[in-house]
């Protein structure tokens, strides 16, 4: 018997095409996810050129940081509206656009555009047009409403934020829902029809259980991407007016890269790796209770 | 693929030391970052690299990287944190306490030309023990821009230059309602601080700071003289009055299609006063050239080549420092301006407030002021919460 059996060979080729991918997320996933956890351990003085174990030391900094639970909370704040306004939105423009109707294509385009735009262009674009005398507020005066000073107001800074990631990304859900709502079976609405339901009934006894695999995908996608929100804050507030919308990932860069804490922002990454996995958990879980087919 | 080596390598072993500083032999190249990108800052610094390298061969290349101003230090830690960490450096004056105490910084006073003449209020930041860390090599004070179009009485004091430009503009082009440094050319009139000489005092609730503030205050919101939060306004197009700028703004003003003259700053209650912002420059102890960075340095800050650079970065050195020497480099400014302006402000002047962890302190009191940047303030009670804010981290140090 040679060393080189067929099967030895086939398995040979199959580890050689998943070599690149593999190597790639080894060198670029996981280890630097190793090395976080290695340097949350460690007080890393760059500057100085120290690097020390600390052991759990910045883990129980972790406990006590106040501005650390400034920034959960403006972090909750950010998701919570994120997911609720995206979500909604991107389902009533999926169901509105699902209508057999002249222009729709136009404005599924039209919807969709800005998701292709770039984000820091987008953002830029927007922070001009929400300045005191910008064009949102050119526009308010049209209707001779006064408005307020967007970016630099505690509420009004972070709605701004949420909104104008909203408009960039409500597309893409728009389109994942589009595609759900083309898959239901129209038999199942004359159905319904002919034994009496109305249309809201229709909607939330049909098209919610049958999409529901979709909101389960949007709703995790959309929560794990307002834990990333970055380059709109950098960009719109950085973090203020005062902290209230310095989420947690803009924490985590003051303290790693502007206040040079760079052990301690190792260990505000491992929290946030530990949230979004325990929301994503969460999420997969809950899965069985309100999707169909998943019971 | 190296990089990602050079930073597990730092990685791991920043403590023991992966490739060491040992001095390389042979060829060396030099790498300076900077955060000018300008054309003719970047033309005269290539030709006193070029100088530099014809009388020293073993020298083969002088690189200036330009980085931009905005998060120029954060750009800089992170080279410095992934094992890429430039030979020489410009350092802002805020991050000057932290990088001189932290040891990131070669000695280099053996090396600079007649240290004995650079004037001591403009060394003070950059040395610790008796030994200097980096040389500053541009120290520009605050001075007052005044649109001669727009304004015909000149001011004297803070009172006359806010009456004469409401409405028309008095702006501070980089406070932006971020940098609340700037303001200290403002304060400093009334003899407030943000901490003490010591740096473990927060200054912000003392009553000077308290009345300074006020005034600022009334400025934006009642007298409406300098624009509020989120108004830009250009005074180097000609759309402001006033403008509280440093020194080397000025050539922004070459093709101005307006009158300016450049006024010392006003004075406050406390009288004349006068603030600095600086720069310095300086070798990198984990250089593998340092030897040779520090060498270079030593020819970039001489007295010849110091003259040079004066046209765009104020010297430090005595000798440079009389209105004859300056006029030359700067022709848009009047002899008697860069008396009263420059060699007086240098002398006595204030640097801007720095901080050793100044970046967390920067964002803890810019967070702290923004209640401050509305008409319906109180103004004290604002200063009393920014003091509260801050005590913890002037105490660590």
């Amino acid at each position: 018997m040679t060393f080189w059996t067929y099967r030895r060979r086939d398995n040979l080729v199959g580890y050689l095409f998943v070599a690149p991918a593999l190597l790639g997320s080894l060198a670029f996933v996981l280890i630097p996810l190793g090395m976080v956890g290695w340097y949350s351990l460690n007080e890393w003085n760059v500057l100085g050129g120290t690097f020390e174990f600390i052991g759990i030391e910045n883990y129980q900094q972790l406990l006590g940081d106040e501005k650390l639970r400034d920034s959960l909370v403006a972090t909750a704040w950010f998701a919570a509206g994120l997911v609720v306004l995206n979500l909604s939105l991107a389902l009533l423009l999926a169901v509105l656009l699902n209508q057999k109707l002249r222009g729709t294509t136009l404005f599924r385009t039209l919807f969709f555009s800005p998701v292709l735009v770039s984000l820091v262009a987008w953002t830029l674009v927007w922070q001009l047009m929400l300045q005191p005398e910008g064009s949102v507020n050119g526009l308010l005066g049209f209707f001779g409403i006064d408005g307020p000073n967007w970016l630099r107001g505690d509420t009004t800074a972070m709605v701004s934020v949420i909104v104008v990631q909203v408009i960039k990304n409500v597309g893409l859900n728009m389109v994942l829902f589009l595609a759900a709502l083309q898959g239901v079976p129209a038999p199942l609405y004359e159905a319904a029809k002919i034994d009496g339901a109305g249309a809201w009934t229709r909607f939330r006894r049909i098209t919610i259980p049958l999409i529901s695999p979709t909101i389960l995908l949007t709703s995790i996608i959309t929560i794990v991407g307002s834990l990333q929100v970055f380059a709109q804050i950098a960009v719109l507030t950085q973090g203020g007016p005062g902290t209230s919308t310095t989420v947690l990932i803009y924490y985590l860069y003051q303290q790693a890269f502007q206040f040079h804490h760079f052990g301690y922002g190792a260990t505000i990454s491992v929290l946030l790796f530990v949230i979004v996995a325990a929301l994503t958990l969460l999420q997969w879980q809950m899965r069985r209770k309100w999707v169909l087919h998943e019971s | 693929m190296s990089r990602l080596l050079a930073l597990i390598c730092t990685a791991l072993v920043a403590l023991t030391a992966c490739s060491g500083s040992s001095a390389q032999s042979g060829p060396k190249t030099l790498r300076m970052t900077v955060w000018t990108a300008n054309e003719a800052h970047l033309k005269l610094l290539n030709e006193i690299a070029s100088e530099y390298k014809a009388s020293h061969p073993d020298v083969t290349e002088i690189k200036f990287d330009s980085i931009p101003a905005d998060g120029y230090t954060t750009t800089l830690t992170t080279q410095i944190a992934g094992g890429n960490a430039p030979d020489l450096a410009w350092i802002l004056e805020e991050s000057a306490p932290d990088f001189v105490s932290s040891g990131a910084l070669a000695p280099i006073k053996a090396k600079v030309e007649k240290a004995d003449e650079l004037v001591p209020s403009a060394t003070k930041l950059w040395e610790k023990d008796g030994e200097l860390y980096a040389y500053p090599f541009s120290t520009s004070p605050f001075g007052l821009f005044v649109n001669t179009d727009l304004v015909k009485d000149l001011p004297a004091t803070w009172e006359q230059a806010v009456a004469a430009s409401a409405g028309k503009n008095l702006v501070l082009p980089d406070f932006k309602y971020q940098n609340w440094a700037v303001l200290s050319a403002i304060w400093r009139g009334w003899g407030a601080s943000a901490w003490s000489e010591d740096g473990r005092q927060c200054g912000f609730s003392s009553q000077e700071m308290k009345d300074a503030m006020t005034f600022v205050h009334k400025a934006i919101f009642t007298d409406k003289a300098i624009p509020g939060p989120g108004t830009t306004v250009d005074f180097f197009a000609g759309d402001a009055a006033m403008a509280v700028s440093q020194i080397s703004r000025a050539g922004a003003l070459k093709d101005a299609k307006f009158g300016w003259t450049l006024l010392p700053l006003p004075q406050g209650p406390k009288g004349d006063y006068a603030v600095i912002g600086q720069a310095g420059v300086g070798v990198l102890k984990r250089s593998k050239n340092a030897e040779a960075a520090a060498d270079f340095l030593g020819f970039f800050t001489n007295a010849a080549n110091s003259a040079k650079l004066a046209q765009f970065f104020p010297p430090v050195r005595q000798s440079l420092l009389n209105a004859d020497t300056l006029a030359k480099s700067n022709p848009l400014i009047k002899p008697e301006q860069l008396q009263s302006v420059v060699i007086d402000g240098i002398s006595k002047g204030v640097v801007k407030p720095s901080h050793q962890g100044q970046e967390e302190l920067n964002q803890t009191i810019r967070a702290a002021l923004d209640p401050l940047w509305k008409p319906d303030a109180n103004v004290s009670q604002v200063l009393d919460g920014v003091c509260a804010k801050i005590k913890p981290l002037l105490e660590r140090s």
